[in-house]
């Protein structure tokens, strides 16, 4: 009786999807023959004079995480704004299975620039720049590694020293504590900037490091429930100040550091703004900004400029591309060090190394 | 009416109803998100303005409904005879990252290479598969949780080749780990000619998959092997009624071990289209998930390969929609909900027209038993 019903069941499932097949079909292939009159394929390879178009493609996560989409969106809306640019972002599916296929759509559009928001992109713009070798392209937080594929960098290491002088000249034990989301190159740079800041400050200093996941597995920026327990064990252990770079794992340290009634540092965006819980708020002491809008906003300008890729820019503290938040005002207090630790950066006196 | 007709028709009928339903549904979650209903289904057969993204649209919905189409066949398998492989998910991941890097470790003919591959990827899934059917005949084991449990240590275990043993170079700056990249004599060749045959620009992108003829192949076969031999008949058999099967000489053990590893086998080739057509490497950003759909496409296509079929070109197409969606300011996740929602109804309304359906069959026999002379039995 199951094998009838399934067999009967087939059959209605089938003339259902029929139906919505057609449908299809006719869909497609009135837009064929409405398009090709007019344009015949050529529309997409001339670059669009006169109007500035700029396509922007999100990671996983898309729109409103508070953080670095967010950030990019913004220096987006700015270009709206300030260079009168025409502005379209896309999410990808939550698989993430069609970064590329966004891509194609905003060039296929008329879309240039388009930029990529987050290292997961550095493969599909290579691709849709060999593809598409009339437009340019950005991807954040990856080399470039195309003719047109500029990257846009950020001195991670740099705005991270800051956050640790901030941290060594708060905490009067000298221990503090790092927690990294995901241990690769990229948040090994905040580690490095990090350590070497609290050293400058108290050299015997004491620092718990940990990273929530090895490389490859990028579950570490979304497990706050890894954040907290990590933060804890710090706090337990005698640290005052906690530094996460850990994406949204974050919340998880902030939590720790509200029960243990000590501080956190927070990362990427003024977080102190951006986190609702307004009993984490409290502990955040200060958040290591990237500006990821600068970012976006300087591509952009630099674009209209007739600028183009093949290579990569990182925005350091001397554009302020990275920098430390003073909402709360609980650093403004030890401004002074603050503002000569980024004075020796600025001008080279202190190199800060990019690798623990 | 035939009893035949009115079936068919009554099916008809609601898989009619279940669609529109469903788009009026699916309406009121567009509207509630504050969007435009009109703009959103406009969105959906809105294949882009010139010829070139027409043709890469075409070509995105059918790459997607391809490892679609593959992980409905792997859970149909065992709907097939009662057996929820859920474990499909970590089977084919797991599949995936080794037929990567074994790919990647020689150098041979295309026509060499490409099918050791398919069949490492196969054996993989398959001895994966054999797990859960082990502890199922042994020890009576239910292989929906194991399978869901071994889905964890598949995933974990794949995200842990990728980034130690099977670890391939990575240019400066990138933060993607991949295995080696495959020579190229192990990219499946695509189907690019069929565009050119009608004067079209081909595709964007890795192109049309070549290996939607291998999952076509796959499909037929997978019918006749169900539908036309012995081996199909006693897997349907064992589903409907194992007490039954048994009695007649099926032997139920050897069917929960051969079905389950033939589902993992199955399985094992969902993440091959992807890697042999465009990544050509196992990285960090492999699509996820497929095991889980290929439970909704089963589920809508009932278990029979061409309505698998059907249903995986529906959810491509309604996934395909992600991009042109966010160009008409509609959110997609509109996406998600439609699946949901189509599949929700068309289970519905399966099971009220069968029961109407077998309803007025009952009806059919009781008029016949009321004029028909009864059948004298003797004692």
């Amino acid at each position: 009786m199951l094998s009838k019903r399934f067999g009967k069941t087939a059959i209605g499932t089938l003339a259902g999807a029929m139906l919505m097949a057609a449908a299809a079909c006719g869909g497609s292939g009135g837009g064929t023959t409405a398009s090709t009159a007019p344009s015949s394929g050529a529309a997409s390879e001339a670059p669009q004079e006169g109007a500035l178009k700029v396509g922007l493609a999100f990671d996983v996560g898309g729109r409103g995480d508070k953080s670095f989409n967010d950030a990019a969106y913004a220096g987006l809306e700015k270009a709206k704004t300030d260079l009168k640019a025409e502005i379209k972002e896309l999410s990808p599916a939550g698989d993430g299975s069609n970064r590329g296929d966004l891509l194609r759509q905003l060039a296929d559009a008329g879309y240039n620039p388009i930029i990529g928001v987050g290292f997961a992109y550095g493969e599909d713009i290579k691709k849709a720049a060999t593809e598409y070798p009339e437009i340019q392209f950005a991807v954040v937080d990856s080399a470039s590694n195309a003719p047109n594929v500029t990257g846009l960098l950020f001195a991670e290491e740099q705005g991270s020293y800051l956050a640790g002088v901030a941290a060594a000249t708060k905490a009067k034990s000298g221990h503090v504590g790092f927690v990294g989301g995901v241990e690769n190159d990229l948040i090994k740079k905040f580690e490095a900037g990090f350590v070497a800041g609290v050293k400058s400050v108290k050299k015997d200093a004491k620092i718990d490091i940990k990273y929530l996941t090895p490389d490859g597995d990028f579950s570490g920026f979304k497990a706050p429930d890894k954040g907290k327990v990590a933060a804890e064990k710090m706090f337990q252990d005698g640290a005052e100040i906690v530094y996460h770079a850990s994406g949204d794992s974050g919340l998880g340290v902030f939590q720790a550091a509200a029960a243990a009634k000590k501080k956190a540092i927070g990362v990427d965006s003024d977080q102190r703004l951006t986190v609702k819980e307004a009993d984490l708020q409290s502990v955040i002491m200060t958040s290591m900004i990237k500006r990821v809008d600068v970012g976006v906003f300087e591509f952009i300008k630099a674009f209209q400029g007739g600028a183009k890729g093949g290579s990569n820019v990182t925005y350091d503290l001397k554009v302020d591309g990275v920098g430390l938040a003073t909402t709360g005002g609980e650093v403004d207090d030890i401004k002074t060090e603050i503002d000569a630790a980024r004075e020796k950066i600025v001008s080279g006196e202190i190199q800060v190394p990019s690798k623990p | 009416m035939p009893a035949g007709l009115y079936r068919a028709l009554l099916t008809l009928a609601g898989a009619v109803v279940a669609i529109v339903l469903a788009i009026a549904i699916s309406s009121v979650a567009i509207l509630a998100a504050g969007a435009n209903p009109g703009d959103a289904f406009a969105a959906f057969f809105n294949f882009g303005e010139t010829t070139r993204a027409v043709v890469n649209s075409i070509t995105t919905m059918l790459n997607r409904a391809v490892p679609l189409f593959i992980a409905g066949l792997a859970v149909a398998v065992g709907f097939r005879m009662n057996l929820f492989n859920i474990g499909v998910e970590g089977q084919y991941r797991l599949a995936a990252v080794v037929a990567a890097f074994v790919g990647s470790t020689f150098v041979a003919p295309a026509w060499v290479q490409i099918p050791v591959i398919i069949v490492v990827a196969a054996a993989v899934g398959g001895l994966y598969a054999l797990i859960p059917a082990v502890m199922k005949v042994g020890r009576g084991v239910n292989e929906v949780i194991s399978t869901i449990m071994l889905n964890y240590i598949a995933i974990n275990l794949a995200a842990f080749l990728v980034r130690g043993p099977f670890v391939g170079p990575r240019p400066a700056g990138q933060l993607t780990i991949s295995t080696p990249q495959l020579p190229e004599s192990a990219w499946f060749p695509n189907l690019n000619f069929i565009f050119e045959m009608f004067g079209l620009p081909a595709p964007r992108g890795g192109g049309l998959w070549g290996f939607l003829v291998v999952a076509i192949l796959l499909g037929i076969g997978l019918w006749i092997v169900l539908e036309r031999t012995r081996f199909g008949f006693d897997i349907k058999a064992s589903g409907l009624n194992a007490s039954a099967a048994l009695a007649s000489g099926v032997n139920p053990k050897k069917m929960v071990i051969s079905a389950m590893v033939l589902s993992g086998a199955i399985a094992g080739l969902i993440g091959l289209p992807e890697i042999l057509g465009s990544t050509h490497a196992y990285n960090t950003n492999f699509t996820p998930g497929l095991g889980f759909l290929g439970i909704a496409v089963a589920l809508l296509g009932r278990n029979k390969p061409a309505g698998i079929a059907i249903a995986a070109l529906l959810f491509a197409f309604l996934d395909r929609a992600q991009g042109p969606l966010q160009f008409a300011n509609v959110p997609p996740s509109v996406i998600v909900i439609m699946q949901g929602v189509i599949v929700l109804l068309v289970v519905i309304f399966n099971e009220i027209t069968s029961r109407m359906a077998l309803r007025s069959e009952e009806r059919r026999a009781a008029r016949r038993l009321g004029t028909d002379k009864p059948v004298e039995v003797a004692a």
